[in-house]
């Protein structure tokens, strides 16, 4: 079971791979989309990305419900 | 000038090809009579008939980002890359969209095309989908594989708003997409149009069907000779790949931001053969009726074209048809006219040839010199015209000369573009 602290360090590196955002710079307040250059297209990668490195399945119709960083870290670390 | 006729002309050139990953290297290899098809050294390309190509001379992942890069096919990467020169080089900073540039986005337009699409994301990604399923087929696959693609992202990279299209017609493509464009800024649906072609399709599935086709060159032991239109020993097209992409602007508006003007993009002539899906029209009647369409409807004439660049794949039919097509519409003057084949050093780019093969039209006017044609051995009886060979030739220094690009492709399209001096 990953922590809020490796979800969200586990995070931030699928970002700068897909969106070439730096790292330090995927904060638990950060938007995807206004914040992060996520859009939704991309984000289904970052989703992908979560699913195999976490363990977790995030269905599609809870895609949307992900707005921020840390909507994503809180979904990941009850689902994992 | 009404708005319905009004003169059109070249502002920025880009190219991003086998001889260089720019313009100016792109000429400098041309003149030079640089062959740029090499052996495929991939796993792949191990077992096939042919196993030669003329890959780009920068891959394009050391010019874009990688989270654009994974975006865009790689006919879209080679055709931003060509863009985003050919825009710098018209003088435009900023993409229309900006206010920095006082030029309307309602008044740009973007005509990118190439032959066959994103065929090299198509099947990666049904790779994925047999190999690692459902889940992993990337989402950008079909903004990717799109045949508009690298019109699209070249119109969202300048900010177009007055229309982007992507004509489609095999090997002509890139010459369609030019010609589409300056009939958007004659007939007045805009001011500047960025245009041209791209492609790439080097992958086992294109290469083997159009080897099955009889086709390519099967020159595998030598590939930089492999290349050899008009020679008697030509065996089939090299496939190559990248983007030639030019500015066009109404001649007006590039005189009133003080541009400078490398040619005048005279016009088109179009027609198509109604003879076979693949096979060329062997007299040259087809591509005949599109030179003769070019100087009806455009005010050219015959005695000041001095130079063509040809088609000219290096296909035992298609060189020689081209050339009885010149003779019977030139006539005489055709001995007076430089042809010159430059697929010889760059292979046959399928939609990208219209593309590279403008920009050289364009820098032979604007230098008067036009670039050879390398590997005629033994030239064949048949080609009846005066063939630029082995080194590059100097073009009349005095008076306004000019020049056709030739494009024809599978399906009976035949387009002929013509650019002049300034």
């Amino acid at each position: 079971m990953a922590t809020r602290e490796e979800v969200l360090e586990g995070l931030a590196e699928i970002v700068n791979e897909i969106a070439g955002i730096p790292t330090e710079d995927v904060a638990l307040d950060k938007s995807f989309t206004d914040d992060l250059d996520v859009d939704s297209l991309s984000m289904v990668e970052v989703v992908v990305a979560a699913e195999e490195r976490f363990g977790a399945k995030i269905p599609d119709d809870e895609v949307k419900n992900l707005k921020t960083v840390g909507d994503a870290v809180d979904f990941i670390v009850a689902n994992a | 000038m009404t708005a319905e006729n009004r003169t059109v002309v070249v502002t920025g050139i880009g190219a991003f090809t086998p001889l260089g990953g720019d313009a100016a290297t792109f000429w400098e290899g041309l003149l030079a009579g640089k062959s740029g098809v090499r052996a495929l050294t991939e796993d792949w390309a191990a077992d096939l008939p042919v196993r030669i190509a003329a890959r780009v001379a920068v891959e394009p992942g050391e010019i874009l980002p990688r989270p654009l890069a994974r975006k865009l096919d790689r006919s879209a990467q080679f055709a931003l890359i060509a863009a985003r020169e050919a825009w710098k080089d018209a003088g435009y900073e900023a993409p229309a969209t900006d206010e920095a540039n006082p030029l309307a986005p309602e008044r740009l337009g973007a005509v990118i095309a190439s032959g066959i699409g994103g065929v090299t994301t198509l099947l990666d990604q049904y790779d994925v989908l047999k190999e690692q399923g459902v889940r992993k087929v990337s989402p950008h696959t079909v903004p990717m594989l799109m045949p508009n693609s690298p019109a699209a992202n070249v119109g969202l990279e300048v900010g177009a708003r007055a229309g982007v299209h992507t004509p489609v017609s095999a090997c002509a493509s890139g010459a369609e997409a030019i010609g589409y464009a300056i009939e958007m800024i004659r007939t007045g649906r805009a001011d500047v149009v960025v245009a041209g072609g791209t492609e790439a399709a080097i992958h086992p599935l294109p290469i083997v069907a159009f080897s099955n086709m009889m086709a390519m060159s099967k020159n595998n032991e030598d590939p930089e000779h492999a290349s050899r239109p008009y020679d008697k020993g030509r065996d089939g097209f090299v496939l190559g790949e990248g983007a030639g992409v030019i500015v066009l602007e109404s001649a007006e508006h590039a005189a009133a931001r003080g541009a400078r003007v490398y040619c005048e993009a005279v016009g088109q002539g179009l027609s198509s053969d109604a003879h076979h899906i693949a096979q060329p029209e062997p007299t040259g009647a087809g591509v005949a009726r599109a030179i003769d369409d070019l100087f009806a409807r455009n005010d050219l004439d015959r005695s000041e074209v001095v130079h063509v660049n040809a088609h000219a794949t290096s296909t035992p039919q298609g060189d020689t048809a081209e050339i009885k097509a010149l003779r019977r519409t030139l006539g005489e003057h055709l001995d007076h006219v430089a042809v010159s084949a430059t697929k010889s050093m760059t292979g046959h780019l399928l939609g990208g040839a219209g593309g590279i093969e403008t920009v050289a039209t364009v820098l032979a006017l604007y230098n008067r010199i036009a670039p050879p044609t390398v590997n005629v051995v033994d030239l064949d009886d048949d080609i009846d015209a005066d063939i630029v060979r082995d080194e590059a030739r100097k073009l009349p220094v005095d008076g306004r000369i000019a020049a056709l690009n030739n494009s024809f492709g599978f399906g009976g399209h035949n387009v002929v573009l013509a650019f002049r001096t300034v």
